[in-house]
């Protein structure tokens, strides 16, 4: 097991070395120049490089840019917040995003278990149908338009929730875009566990279970709950992926200072801002590879086949 | 599951009274062989299936509909999809048909008996207009279209890169197949909005942007369902046999393996299409995609998203429209697979 | 065996059918069989003969599109106040079938053993399960009976094993493993449903072995399904011939194995290889067990039936009684029927077989 955590572990460091220096080089390689020119002579620029380290050996300026970030340092901005360090404005936006997806993932995968599990459970009835329907529903719309149907509806029409995000109304603000992130995880979560519990429910072990004389409460906890989600956490990591997706739209629409929004002034902005690039593209990966691990790891933590290595023995 | 219990004998012919000439033999008849369905081809027999399916269907249905309005759509309404429609009223002045609601002459005529009256009073706006006074229902095909067209590009493109790339990949396995595969892995570790930020220094926002962030990440996907059905595929007998006869890797690969993987690729070009089609949406609305005058789904919800306020009807066909070409290749994915990989339950 | 038996299975006319997306599907058309105390049925058929639905039935593990039209299953037990009962078990609730008689009363071993264990629970875990629903056992006393089956089942390092998940064991461990299981409430019945298919020749032959060991050692009455006339002949005191949803012939082993009657029976008995027969002259059933989509009119064995008669084709055969334990469902019998041998070289076979066996007895 030991062995099994420290092999995932390093392949995603060494995974997320790459992709940042990758990152790195092609963000310093940029054409165009990071310096208004016409406001710059060519010897300020030429200065300004030599000051910036910008003329040293790229592995240098990675290996300095890197001890800047494990600090949290990650510069200033090019053309946005000018002046303002991209550590403080990063950490305003990371943590109202944090809050508003923890939210949507956390409800969207408690309200998809539940309605997944209803459905499995009523195979063939009403809820199931409910379910099928709701899921589908869910992942043919994005989660933007939910939203602006909701603040259409019950913050223009019905003037109820705010318009817009008030971070002195945080609860309250948070309701409309956290319910609409979590839509597209709810209805996947639902849909899958439906499918993998109504699996396990015709499984062969589930047959010997009840000839033992297990059924109901018992039956389904002891052997079907455990066996359908397993498979349901690898779902996880493309659902926050998406969910990071979709937050851009809800953080732009809903006029959250997240790191969404960043992004979109990042990059479609008037002026492409290549450090803010950078440090976001860095945290995106970080944040999805670290996903992508915690979900490896809480694989095996959750099946024992993996959990417990093979040792066959003919009898 | 109630059990209705009739403890009467099953309904059985009354007791047959055997006559003398009854039991002769039967003779000079053919022993009856299989009456099941193992001499149809397989593609009938997956088609068959398909069919059979009520959702697939819808699904095909829907798509196939979506298709054509795009296709032929723009041109049945007389408006070009950038034109502003204008007219000049009474005065002479000149008029645009800014903010339209949907209207229809002649249904008004038909239920309220008075001729529509304004200066556009006997335009046809499905759809209505937009806030500059262009017919939504034309823009709303063209941008339809161009998300179509789009999605089908780059999936084909994906689907020859990654099919190749995973069937190269299983097909040597060892040292090749190890090396590909970390490369794989690190691709698919970088997520897709990673990719559209940094290209978004290199390139100009429009089309091409979009095409080329779907193309680098849609192939990933494409390749591993192509590598898990080779490695199934190779060891089997046929392979075996054309290897040990000399055949060229090429050839095997290509002749005797890729046709066995179209199931499963097609399957998976089913999901990947509206994938296509969603992050087409989601970068034209953040405002990396598609630019005017140009239009395509996401800028017209985008549109539809600043006038909602005013003019709340303009957000719905594009959405609709999504709504519907998700659900529908969606449907036809989850036919073919299952088409493919029939359930006892579902023969 | 005593003359004098206790019937504790009586299965009476079941009928049962399969709501499909296709149609209707008659699986089984009025099935009688017998079990008594201590005695070993066989089962034999082809697959989607009705074997399998009908086991299933006795243990209300029917899937949900299955409707039973008409019959009964009557188990025979001695309550815990000694008083014998008999219950319908078809009229009883699933809730009341799980409390009271699977597992702790009528066990199943299921096919595949490398399917059939829960991969998320160690082995131990899923021995002692019935033991705490069914017995109300303590921990320790339940560890105690898990590993003392374990032995039985002839697990070696029983201590060890009991910690392993199912994925840690060899297929042939593992169907020990769910046999144990199947032990773990001293059931009186035991229904083994093709326990030894999935599993590799040599493994075979212990665990039948391992059953018929059990069965004397615990008194237990087992039902076999099979399609398999070695495993038949090594094991069951009676055979039941399964085609399309019914009996088509009863007898016990020697009955069955050296007087069969139906065409059917003769058929299966010459698709058994046997080392000695010529290549050539090995006799197979022609076609495929009919489609029960469609109900067959008549006997349901006529298409395939080299020996058909006219009347084949018009009604079902009544049971025709042979000997006392002995009948068959088939025309061939009734006093006006031409009188028909099975073919020659089924019978030279049979005969081989006889005085091999005969050598030995």
């Amino acid at each position: 097991m030991l062995k099994y955590v420290l092999k995932r572990v390093g392949m995603a460091l060494l995974t997320l070395l790459i992709i940042t220096f990758l990152l790195f080089v092609l963000v310093r390689i940029m054409p165009g120049n990071p310096f208004p020119s016409e406001r710059m002579s060519d010897e300020q620029i030429a200065n300004k490089r030599a000051e910036m380290g910008l003329d040293d050996p790229i592995l240098v300026q990675f290996g300095r840019y890197m001890a800047g970030v494990l600090q949290g340092d990650f510069g200033k901005g090019t053309s946005l917040y000018y002046g303002a360090p991209i550590k403080t404005v990063l950490s305003t936006a990371i943590s109202n995003s944090f809050r508003i997806g923890g939210i949507a993932i956390l409800v969207g995968t408690l309200a998809g278990l539940a309605l997944g599990i209803t459905a499995a459970l009523n195979r063939g009835r009403f809820m199931d149908g409910f379910c099928t329907v709701f899921s589908i529903l869910g992942v043919c719309v994005p989660s933007y338009v939910f939203l602006i149907f909701l603040q259409y509806n019950f913050a223009f029409r019905i003037p109820f929730f705010p318009y817009f995000f008030d971070p002195n109304r945080f609860l309250f603000s948070t309701v409309m875009p956290s319910l609409s992130l979590s839509l597209f995880t709810m209805s996947t979560i639902a849909r899958f566990t439906r499918n993998e519990m109504v699996e396990v429910f015709d499984s062969d072990y589930v047959r010997l279970a009840e000839s033992k004389g297990l059924y109901g409460r018992k039956l389904v906890l002891r052997h079907v709950l455990r066996n359908a989600l397993i498979p349901i956490v690898t779902v996880l990591a493309p659902l926050v992926v998406d969910l990071l997706t979709g937050a851009l739209v809800v953080e732009k629409i809903y006029g959250i200072n997240g790191i969404g929004k960043l992004m979109v002034d990042a990059i479609a902005g008037e002026g492409i801002d290549y450090n803010y690039v950078l440090a976001l593209g860095i945290l995106y990966s970080t944040l999805y590879i670290g996903v992508m691990l915690l979900v490896d790891l809480l694989y095996g933590v959750l099946d024992p086949r993996i959990r417990v290595s093979a040792k066959a023995e003919e009898g | 599951m109630a059990k209705k219990l009739t403890l009467a004998a099953p309904a059985q012919q009354a007791a047959y009274e055997p006559r003398k000439e009854d039991f002769a033999f039967l003779r000079a008849r053919d022993i009856e062989t299989d009456q099941n369905f193992a001499s149809q081809g397989y593609w009938k027999g997956v088609l068959l299936h398909f069919f059979k399916n009520r959702r697939a269907v819808i699904g095909l249905i829907i798509v196939s509909l979506i298709i054509f309005f795009a296709v032929v759509g723009p041109m049945m309404s007389g408006f070009g999809y950038r034109d502003i429609v204008q007219t000049r009223n009474e005065n002479n002045k000149r008029v645009v048909a800014k903010g339209i609601s949907p209207q229809i002459p002649w249904l008004q005529r038909l239920l309220t008996g008075e001729e529509p009256s304004g200066a556009f009073g006997g335009y046809t706006f499905l759809f209505g207009t937009d806030d500059l006074g262009r017919d939504l229902w034309t823009r709303t095909w063209y941008g339809a279209r161009v998300s179509l067209l789009i999605a089908f590009i780059t999936i084909i493109i994906d689907m020859i890169i990654g099919m190749s790339y995973g069937l190269i990949s299983g097909y040597f396995g060892g040292m090749a197949d190890n090396i590909m595969q970390r490369f794989v892995e690190i691709a698919n570790s970088v997520p897709r909005l990673v990719i559209v930020s940094v290209l978004a220094i290199f390139m100009p926002k429009g089309m091409g942007l979009v095409i080329v962030a779907l193309l680098l990440t849609e192939w990933i996907g494409m390749s591993k369902i192509a590598r898990a059905e080779m490695l199934k595929i190779k060891e089997q007998e046929y392979v075996l046999a054309s290897r040990t006869l000399g055949a060229r890797h090429s050839h095997i690969i290509f002749r005797e393996i890729l046709p066995n993987t179209i199931g499963p690729i097609i399957t998976q070009v089913m999901f990947s299409i509206p994938t296509a089609i969603f992050t087409e949406a989601f970068l034209s609305f953040v405002g990396v995609g598609i630019v005017l005058p140009q239009c395509s789904v996401g800028t017209l919800i985008e549109d539809g998203f600043n006038n909602i306020t005013t003019l709340p009807y303009q957000i719905l066909p594009p959405i609709v429209v999504l709504a519907l070409l998700m659900l529908g290749f969606n449907f036809i994915g989850d036919g073919l697979r299952e088409a493919l990989a029939p359930k006892i339950e579902d023969m | 065996m005593s003359e004098e038996m206790k019937t504790i299975l009586d299965i009476k006319n079941l009928d049962i059918s399969f709501r499909t997306n296709a149609g209707t599907v008659h699986a089984i058309r009025g099935v009688n069989l017998n079990l008594c105390k201590g005695e070993t049925v066989a089962i034999v058929g082809e697959s989607g003969s009705g074997k399998s639905v009908t086991m299933k039935a006795a243990m209300g593990l029917l899937d949900a599109n299955a409707t039973i039209n008409s019959g009964e299953i009557l188990y025979t037990y001695t309550n815990t106040s000694g008083e014998e009962v008999t219950v319908d078990l078809l009229k009883m609730s699933k809730k009341e079938m799980r409390q009271h008689i699977n597992g702790k009363r009528i066990a199943m071993v299921f096919q595949d053993p490398m399917t059939s264990l829960d991969p998320t629970m160690t082995i131990g875990r899923q021995i002692m399960e019935s033991m705490f629903l069914h017995k109300k056992m303590s921990r320790e006393a339940a560890k105690a009976r898990a590993l003392e089956l374990l032995q039985l089942v002839g697990i070696p390092d029983a201590e060890k094993r009991f910690k392993n998940y199912p994925h840690q064991l060899s297929g042939g461990m593992r169907q020990r493993v769910v046999i144990a299981i199947a032990l773990s409430a001293d059931p009186n019945v035991l229904i083994c449903d093709e326990p030894t298919t999935a599993l590799d020749v040599t493994i075979q032959a212990k665990i039948l072995e391992l059953i018929m060991d059990i069965q004397k050692k615990m008194g237990l009455s087992v039902i076999y399904i099979t399609h398999d006339l070695g495993v038949v002949a090594k094991v069951a005191d009676y055979v039941d011939v399964m085609y399309a949803g019914k009996i088509v012939e009863v007898g016990n082993v020697n009955e069955i194995f050296f007087e069969p009657k139906h065409p059917y029976t003769w058929g299966l008995l010459s698709a058994m290889p046997d080392l000695d027969t010529d290549e050539e002259r090995l006799y197979s059933i022609p076609g495929s067990p009919p489609n029960l989509l469609h109900e067959p009119k008549g006997d349901a064995f006529t298409a395939r039936n080299r020996f058909a008669l006219a009347i084949d084709e018009k009604a079902e055969p009544p049971m025709f009684q042979v000997s006392r334990t002995h009948f068959a469902a088939t025309w061939l019998l009734h006093p006006d029927a031409p009188k028909v041998e099975m073919p020659p070289e089924l019978k030279t076979m049979l005969e081989r077989a006889r005085k091999e066996a005969e050598k030995y007895l």
